[in-house]
């Protein structure tokens, strides 16, 4: 499995939540298969989906789920120590990891080698750490859901893109549609 | 020790309704950074890095908080590209508050290299910036920070060595 199948297989999950996404490849390849007014964008700025999604998380109630790359983790690194030591149980990291840096031509990224991020993730103080299997990120992520504990996630799968266009959403569009569900009411759950 | 322009600082913060604040410190930041850990009005979450510091402020703002960034001017080498392609891309207000560090009354030499740089970047990027010089332009900076709501930009308050030793 590449990226663009665990997104597929997330959507049934995510289409409701709210959801901060990588900049390249995962953002274009996630507004390709299921564009939301719920889903933020990030059309620049490398690496700071996770801190702006904790941000969100630390500002609010409502869950979040920042979905994030091994590359955009790495030029961030530091941002998995202010997460541990920020805990927000609304907020899931989903780091999808496949050893690459997939939106500039699936260059080899250090977590595909020696590098672990579940295990910087623990070392930081993070205290809910997964390490799943491609196949498993869909419900890996219901179960962090279900149990309102901050949770990282890391999903390992295969370096590769599929072809999609580039988003030409207006930035302010994105934001304030986002900000709009940010501000709705939850649904009554009966 | 928090001195007095500390806690006129922090108490417009609070008049303004900025209610989130992250930081990386800087020596002369640290009577500010010691009363927004106090404020109860206030939460404060620290940052390792600058640009880091700015997403949570973004991800804070579109959770409906006022945030607001206290740093020193050496980082702006550092975000320019955050302030580019996130704060000003998405028009996200972030008032600044930034150490002046290398200006006259600096002790360290190497402060100097990016007092040199500062406005520059601050000017290239047409970011809107308030140098306080003399303790008293404290007065404007509750409407500077209701200046950085209404135009939704990043907004620098520059804050030198005269300032801060000349303040009580």
């Amino acid at each position: 499995m590449i990226r663009n199948d665990i997104l597929k297989s997330l959507i049934p999950v995510i289409t409701d939540q709210l959801v901060i996404c990588n900049i390249g490849a995962p953002s274009q390849e996630l507004f390709s298969l299921d564009d939301q007014p719920s889903n933020f964008y990030m059309l620049g700025t490398m690496g700071l989906s996770s801190s702006i999604g904790l941000g969100l998380a630390l500002a609010q109630d409502k869950p979040v789920i920042s979905i994030d790359g091994d590359g955009s983790v790495l030029t961030n690194l530091a941002t998995l120590s202010t997460i541990a030591n920020n805990v927000r149980d609304n907020f899931i990291l989903l780091i999808i990891d496949n050893g690459s840096y997939g939106s500039t031509g699936d260059q080899p990224t250090y977590a595909g080698r020696k590098t672990s991020l579940s295990a910087v993730a623990r070392a930081c103080g993070c205290e809910n750490v997964v390490e799943c299997a491609a196949a498993d990120t869909a419900d890996a992520l219901k179960a962090a859901l279900a149990a309102h504990e901050m949770t990282i996630i890391v999903a390992k799968c295969e370096s590769g893109n599929v072809t999609v266009p580039v988003i030409e959403m207006n930035p302010i569009l994105i934001r304030e549609r986002f900000m709009d569900q940010v501000a709705r009411p939850e649904k009554q759950s009966n | 020790m928090a001195k007095q322009i500390d806690h006129q600082i922090v108490a417009d913060l609070v008049a303004n309704q900025i209610d989130f604040v992250t930081s990386v410190p800087c020596k002369q930041l640290a009577g500010v950074l010691e009363l927004l850990d106090q404020n109860n009005k206030i939460l404060h979450v620290p940052s390792n890095k600058e640009d880091e510091g700015m997403g949570l402020c973004a991800g804070a703002y579109m959770g409906g908080m006022r945030p607001c960034i206290v740093m020193q001017n050496t980082a702006l080498g550092v975000v320019v590209n955050t302030l580019a392609t996130l704060i000003q891309f998405y028009q996200i207000p972030l008032p600044m508050l930034i150490s002046y560090r290398g200006e006259v009354g600096e002790p360290v030499a190497c402060q100097v290299e990016m007092a040199l740089h500062t406005k520059a970047i601050l000017d290239q990027l047409h970011i809107p910036t308030y140098h306080f010089h003399h303790p008293e332009q404290i007065g404007e900076f509750s409407a500077i920070l209701r200046h950085t709501q209404m135009s939704k930009k990043p907004v620098a308050i520059l804050t030198d060595a005269s300032f801060w030793s000349a303040a009580t």
